[in-house]
């Protein structure tokens, strides 16, 4: 009877590349950036690294294939590497790789690196990709804020909120995303914004403003792994573990079948009831101290808080505006500024996100710092909401 | 010629129109003379509409429920998208009809729609389907650029005892009168002076042919009921009189509303007049390039019981103004607009895919289950269906006449689309499937959750780099 991952593993470090419009840095630099930081935090040496888990994305316009320019950026010792790709919860992916080979007994240190160099593309947005040689026969050319903009108007039929309310509850997200990101030096976006000049943005895909999408950045983050025995002989004490690792792919019944009403991500309700059970979470709105859900789009988030049970069916937009989830609010979510203010280099994302919970946790997060936070949770969506991968990750303070 | 005549007819007109004044008020700083032609207005294609996608769009409106599959399909157009690639096996596979069928794409002549009409009524039996179809283009501020405009009509043609109208005679002559011409790889056609046509090609060329086929029907001129010309009005007037016809039988040209359709204007004329035409009408059709087609018709009793879904009345009332002379242009293709670095993107086929898939495709067929029913898109070897997931149990199911209506819909100002925002969403179709799909016809701001819609073929993009043309099928709003 297998027994997940939890408590198995512990991060024995963490690091995480300062994310932006970095002209100045390519995929190499990136790497290393993220990679220092994580082996200063871990105290050990490069050697000591067993097997690297590499997240990227868009390999046509970065590194090319596989892990090798991983291995070479950081020149590490001869160990197996593995690129891995699971769209936006990539980063999450390659925590997963690593994580499992810890808890497998395979090593007792292995690193988990994410990365995206999105802007040597020449254009503002994702970079523009084929969907496959059938599919791009016959899917729509969508973008990812025409795909996410779905949700809203499935959304406010379902639940019949007018879309103008919706608009408000949506803009309060990115308002308060902003306000975190100006705190967070990390941060590409570091500007507070009010919510007039989110409301008032020029369209990109109705009913999305400009301020409703995430920034497009490149960046970095990685975590090097170990058992809580090998940290411990290691010398550490305030240890982060991994409570739950849960993935969910669709299967194409969004896509294909009218059971589902367009208004939902079913993916992060079955990734979510997993990892809950995998780290023992009963009531997650109450034993959630805090959160990095997946902002790609403000309307995104909005949505994710009712498939991760944290608010009721049709309330998400109340509890947003009424600030539950503020940095002051019951269940902080993106203090550290969310996609919204890191952007979203693809393969980087949901290792950013663990390495705020893992600050967070440890107490380290400077003028950010909460209350002292005992579970934090990320959620990555990947993929458009008729076909995506979502990963639900729990952390939480080693007893 | 044996008993043989139409049994079925229907008729597409794009809903743009473009009033003669837009392009006046545009282009009359280049040639004044415009203004003087400024009236009525002119159908013009949607940017993912051509003679093809509109081809099979007449042919839907053609009411086929009780007629046998056509022997052969005959595709006539000056302006099929493909010199060296079957055109009418397109129309075949989204019409979903027999694959053993002849197909013949007919071009090269203003004629051709009326030239493939005879070759139908001239056939031994079965049945053909006869489809003309053009959108010409024209040079900016000429002349043409005002008469013309595109449309398609389709006539179901055979015998026995199903005949709309049949046919009493007809006659052809062919002249290589060169009244205007376009060599290959040229858009625009070069013309001449429109005098020396009227009385060279019109005034001699259309008494010559009409004349001899009266006497041969044994039809006195003042017993047609309908006339149809589709040369200009005072030309058609005259050759009334000319040949002893009635002023007042003279068929509404069309122009006002959609302009000279090409190849499918005689035809669309002819399915116009069998609209109205009363049982025992008599229709004279003359069609005009580079000689004559000139048919003689009589409606039968059964034309009181005919009615295409939209006909022509249906789709020219269907219409839409085109208020921007260069977003007409820029669909022409004469505006180089800056579509930003992500129009760039490579849209290759892969054209073993497509062949694969053709019936998914260009056919939009997909599948029922047999066991929960669920119609699905695309057919898979398990059922979408959840509570399902049997293995080979999808039945083919045609969907291009699926209803649907809105799930969920954006407008995507960000996605590459010529026809900007981009306008997309999930429909659920009847049956209990979803497809994501992109919609047509269909102006910003007017989309909703439930709405009801219709499929429609038509582009989904050009592969500028390979001038390769895809095809699919799109949602259309529709009234409840």
């Amino acid at each position: 009877m297998a027994t997940g991952i939890s408590d198995k593993v512990v991060i024995l470090g963490m690091g995480c590349a300062r994310f932006g419009e970095r002209w100045d840095a390519g995929p190499e630099e990136l790497m290393l950036e993220a990679f220092t930081e994580a082996l200063d935090d871990a105290g050990i040496e490069r050697d000591q690294i067993e097997a690297g888990w590499l997240g990227v994305f868009y390999d046509e316009q970065s590194v090319g294939k596989s892990a090798i320019p991983l291995s070479m950026a950081l020149r590490l010792p001869n160990v197996p590497v593995t690129r891995v790709e699971n769209l936006c919860a990539t980063g999450s992916e390659a925590l997963r790789g690593a994580t499992y080979a810890v808890a497998s007994g395979a090593c007792d240190i292995a690193l988990a690196l994410g990365m995206e160099k999105l802007k040597d593309s020449g254009y503002a947005g994702l970079p523009e990709r084929t969907k496959g040689s059938f599919d791009d026969l016959w899917m729509p050319n969508y973008t990812a804020p025409g795909a996410f903009a779905q949700l809203a108007s499935a959304y406010s039929a379902r639940t019949g909120i007018a879309m103008d309310d919706l608009k408000q509850a949506m803009a309060h997200v990115s308002w308060k995303s902003h306000q975190n990101g100006a705190l967070n030096p990390k941060a590409h976006l570091r500007k507070a914004v009010s919510m007039e000049q989110v409301l008032n943005a020029p369209t990109v895909a109705h009913p999305l403003g400009l301020y409703d999408c995430c920034g497009v950045s490149d960046g970095a983050a990685c975590a090097i792994v170990t058992s809580p025995e090998v940290a411990r002989s290691l010398g550490k004490r305030d240890l982060v573990a991994i409570k739950a690792l849960q993935l969910a792919a669709s299967n194409g019944t969004e896509s294909g079948h009218a059971s589902w009403d367009g208004s939902y991500t079913l993916t992060t309700r079955t990734a979510a009831k997993r990892a809950y059970k995998e780290a023992g979470i009963e009531n997650p709105r109450v034993e959630i101290d805090l959160l990095e859900v997946h902002d790609c789009f403000s309307i995104t988030e909005l949505i994710v808080m009712e498939d991760l049970g944290l608010s009721e069916p049709g309330a998400a937009p109340k509890d947003i505006l009424d600030g539950v989830y503020d940095r002051d609010g019951s269940v902080p979510c993106q203090v550290d500024g969310g996609l919204k203010c890191f952007g979203h280099p693809i393969g980087a994302s949901g290792l950013r996100m663990a390495y705020e919970i893992y600050l967070q946790l440890l107490g380290r997060a400077g003028e950010r710092q909460l209350d002292s936070p005992s579970i934090g949770m990320t959620h990555n969506l990947g993929g458009i909401p008729i076909r995506n991968i979502a990963s639900v990750s729990v952390f939480g303070l080693a007893s | 010629m044996s008993e043989r005549g139409i049994l079925a007819f229907g008729a597409y007109v794009p809903q743009r129109r473009l009033p003669r004044k837009t392009i006046a008020d545009a282009m009359a700083w280049a040639n004044p003379a415009l203004k003087a032609q400024a009236k009525g207005e002119r159908a013009i294609r949607a940017w993912d509409e051509d003679s093809l996608t509109m081809a099979v769009e007449a042919a839907r409106d053609c009411n086929l429920a009780d007629c046998d599959a056509p022997q052969t399909l005959a595709l006539a157009s000056t302006t099929l998208p493909y010199a060296d690639r079957d055109n009418a096996a397109v129309v075949v596979e989204a019409l979903g009809l027999d694959e053993r069928i002849n197909t013949l794409d007919m071009t090269t002549s203003l004629r051709a729609g009326t030239a493939a009409l005879a070759n139908a009524l001239r056939a031994g039996d079965g049945s053909s389907l006869v489809i003309a179809s053009d959108c010409r283009e024209a040079r900016p501020a000429s002349p043409l650029e005002m008469q013309i405009g595109h449309a398609a009509t389709a006539m179901l043609v055979g015998g026995g005892d199903g005949l709309l109208a049949r046919t009493l005679a007809h006659r052809a002559i062919s002249r290589d009168l060169v009244d205007h011409y376009r060599a290959r790889g040229e858009r625009f056609d070069y013309t001449v002076e429109d005098r020396w046509v009227r009385d060279e090609g019109f005034f001699k060329l259309i008494p010559g042919t009409v004349q001899p086929l009266l006497e041969e029907a044994g039809v006195a001129a003042d017993n047609i009921d309908h006339v149809i010309f589709t040369c200009p009005a005072r030309v058609a007037t005259r050759l009334c009189k000319t040949l002893g016809l009635t002023v007042s039988a003279l068929a509404d040209d069309l122009v006002a509303q959609c302009g000279h359709t090409g190849t499918a204007h005689p035809l669309l004329l002819l399915a116009r007049t069998l609209e109205q035409a009363s049982p025992g009408a008599k229709i004279l059709l003359v069609g005009f390039g580079q000689g004559v087609d000139a048919f003689l018709f009589e409606a039968t009793a059964r034309i009181a019981d005919y009615h295409p879904h939209l006909g022509v009345a249906g789709h020219l009332e269907h219409r839409r103004e085109e208020t921007s002379y260069l977003r007409y242009l820029t669909h022409q293709g004469a505006v180089p607009v800056d579509w930003g670095n992500r129009a760039e993107f490579d849209n290759r086929t892969a054209l073993t895919a497509l062949y694969r898939n053709r019936d998914s495709v260009t056919g939009f067929m997909g599948g029922r289950c047999e066991k929960c029913g669920t119609v699905q898109f695309p057919s898979t070897r398990i059922c979408v269906n959840p509570e399902c997931r049997e293995l080979d149990t999808q039945e083919p199911v045609s969907l291009s006449g699926v209803k649907g209506k809105v799930k969920s819909f954006t407008e995507d100002w960000l996605a590459y689309c010529p026809n900007p925002p981009m306008q997309y969403g999930n429909v659920e179709i009847e049956g209990g499937g979803n497809i994501l799909m992109e919609f047509t016809d269909c102006e910003p701001g007017t989309l909703a959750i439930g709405m009801p819609v219709e499929m429609r073929f038509r582009i989904k993009d050009v592969d500028a780099r390979r001038s390769f043309t895809r095809y699919f099928w799109k949602p259309t709003p529709v009234e409840a």
